[in-house]
């Protein structure tokens, strides 16, 4: 008798013991664990596919520039001024929000560290991401239109905004926490200040994890609806540049007005709509992996 | 291996005492700003916390005032002014229970597809494509799921209510599905999408956390994988799961748009799973524009209570988190 030849690799580390009834059971569940995984994948498909078949039907340059039709009845382009106004108010509400929020996750680790209010703000700062974006907007509306009487742009990147805060100041604070406290003390040891140490030394080597952390929450407000339904006043008859002048409108918005159109020329605006946030959200989501991926890399090598 | 957090830094030079204006080493102005900047920023997300409930508390108020306890009641009718949020409440937990009891079943099973049985250079890329579900707004989802998926599975809804036309229980959960598609069921199947790729990151971090000595110890009393999941990545996990799955349900109650797309706008308490019905986010989404009055107060008032009902959620969680850390030394 020869030795046994293993061929099977896998049954050095999970050797297959047990009685048949057993080992069925096993790849019954495995299979199941795997099917899990397909499952998730199928409205992934569905969606993205039926939203870039729909989509390229009606993309182009001038339906992204174009004003909307003055009639829901008209086929054809465009979107433009729901183009410029996520751009807009997307982008404001990341420039409040990003500075804010890595000031505030500097305070946390850099400043606060574990004292009684760094730990209450670290906390609140857990229950502001919770709050459902929804209630953003009815914050933005009772706090802001009510009291300037205007929904404009600016009252969208505000509820957008506040939507980012805590999560850019979570992000910075978990990354800056990684940074190595020699990194620091060697700073310290130059004779740089704090300040001087956290700009020139700390941020640097966390950079990576914050603007890919920052670029997510970018991606996240890119695509909400809730908090803009009260607070921009969804009129879209022309490209409005101005964040505070005039009302304003967005993509998101658009898909939720236009998906419940009776007319098939609404509903495939929606569409083109839809691809049009949906590349935008990939394109901040995939920077962000590129971010983390290069970066991150060349930190840790 | 857990990655554990460096000591926090030490404490920097202190100030040079007693020196003033010209005096003073280069820095120490830019200093003390920075650290106030800082602390203001840090600051700012309690005063906005505490502006987002007084402000919306105080215009909700004269709903509170004209209800009292009348704001769970069951009367949804503005035209004759009554405000009872009742079935909004219903609609609102109903639609999130639905969305986990699909949700959390495969989020699971995802989660150890990932930890235990994938290939380790498929890990990443699975996690990816899991992640990019959380990647696609919320209106998108809506989007699809009202001009695409609501018609087919209207069918669907009807094939199963005539088939359990007969059995106690289900007959009156799954009797008289709604025409359109639009309903309870189909809300909460696009809000289990929504909150899979949640739930399955939090419990992939909690499982990858088990001891690989009670991986082991499972193998070497001749368990097979299943098995050994069983024993020792399930019980040692239980903790962390249970607050993922509440964190899911928090982010589940609070989800709108699509919700607002895919519900029916019905608002009454009803049994019936495949019919029409209404959430609390939903309702200020569908009504906000037309409201005036004690009836905008009433919408703003239900975002005061989603607004509590998220916070209690969210908090739980934090809670059974912190005892699971500390029962088990883990980082979650």
């Amino acid at each position: 008798m020869t030795a046994p030849v293993v061929t099977d690799r896998r049954s050095l580390v999970a050797p297959r013991p047990g009685s048949r009834g057993r080992r069925a059971r096993n790849a019954v569940a495995t299979a199941l664990i795997a099917f899990a995984f397909l499952l998730a994948l199928v409205p992934l498909v569905f969606i993205v596919g039926y939203v870039v078949q729909r989509g390229s039907e009606i993309l182009s340059w001038s339906f992204l520039t174009q004003p909307l039709p003055f009639s829901e009845r008209i086929p054809g382009p465009g979107m433009g001024p729901a183009v410029a106004g996520t751009l807009l108010i997307t982008g404001s509400a990341a420039l409040m929000a990003i500075p804010l929020g890595i000031l505030g996750g500097i305070y946390l680790n850099e400043y606060g560290a574990k004292s009684p209010l760094a730990r209450v703000v670290r906390f609140l700062s857990e229950v502001m991401t919770g709050v459902p974006s929804i209630v953003m907007g009815l914050f933005i509306y009772t706090f802001v239109v009510l009291n300037t009487h205007e929904k404009n742009a600016f009252a969208g990147a505000l509820a957008l905004a506040c939507l980012m805060l805590p999560i850019v100041i979570r992000t910075t604070d978990q990354m800056l926490a990684l940074v190595p406290s020699e990194l620091r003390e060697g700073s310290y040891a130059l004779g740089s200040r704090r300040a001087r140490t956290i700009r020139s030394v700390v941020l640097p080597s966390a950079a990576p994890g914050i603007v890919s952390g920052a670029l997510l929450a970018v991606a996240r407000a890119a695509g909400e609806t809730a908090p803009l339904l009260f607070t921009i006043g969804l009129v879209e008859d022309h490209t409005n540049w101005s964040l505070f002048n005039g009302t304003n409108t967005a993509l998101s918005t658009q898909i939720f007005a236009n998906a419940r159109s009776l007319f098939p020329s609404a509903q495939d605006r929606a569409w083109g709509a839809a691809l049009t946030l949906i590349l935008i959200v990939f394109v901040f989501t995939i920077l962000a992996r590129l971010v983390t991926a290069f970066f991150g890399r060349r930190q840790t090598a | 291996m857990a990655v554990s957090a460096p000591p926090r830094p030490s404490t920097p030079p202190a100030r040079t005492p007693g020196l003033s204006g010209a005096d003073r080493p280069p820095g120490v102005v830019t200093d003390r700003i920075f650290g106030w900047l800082a602390l203001a920023s840090g600051l700012l997300v309690m005063v906005i916390l505490a502006l987002i409930v007084y402000s919306t508390v105080d215009h909700a108020w004269p709903w509170f005032e004209k209800e009292g306890l009348g704001i769970f009641a069951d009367n949804w009718d503005p035209a004759h002014g009554d405000f009872g949020a009742g079935a909004m409440v219903y609609g609102t937990f109903l639609v999130g229970l639905i969305a986990l009891v699909i949700s959390v079943p495969v989020s699971v099973g995802i989660a150890l597809f990932v930890t235990e049985v994938a290939p380790r250079r498929l890990r990443r890329p699975v996690v990816y494509t899991v992640d990019l579900l959380a990647a696609i707004p919320s209106v998108v989802y809506g989007l699809w799921a009202f001009l695409v998926l609501a018609q087919p599975i209207s069918g669907v809804y009807e094939d199963i209510s005539s088939v359990t036309g007969d059995i106690p229980v289900l007959e009156t959960l799954f009797a008289d599905p709604s025409k359109t598609g639009l309903s309870y069921m189909t809300a909460g199947i696009v809000v289990a999408i929504m909150i899979t790729p949640i739930i399955t990151s939090i419990t992939r971090e909690v499982f990858a956390t088990t001891p690989v000595s009670l991986r082991e110890a499972a193998y070497g009393l001749g368990a097979t994988r299943w098995e050994m999941i069983r024993g020792s990545v399930f019980p040692h996990s239980r903790g962390g799961v249970v607050s993922a799955v509440m964190i899911g349900f928090g982010r589940a109650i609070g989800e709108t748009i699509a919700v607002a797309l895919v519900i029916g706008s019905s608002q009454q308490i009803s049994a019936h799973l495949f019919g029409p019905g209404e959430t609390l986010a939903s309702i200020i989404a569908n009504q906000f524009g037309e409201s005036t009055g004690v009836y905008q107060a009433a919408l703003i008032g239900m975002g005061v209570v989603l607004l509590a009902f998220t916070v209690v959620v969210g908090m739980s969680a934090r809670f059974v988190i912190a005892r699971y850390e500390r029962r088990t030394g883990a980082t979650a």
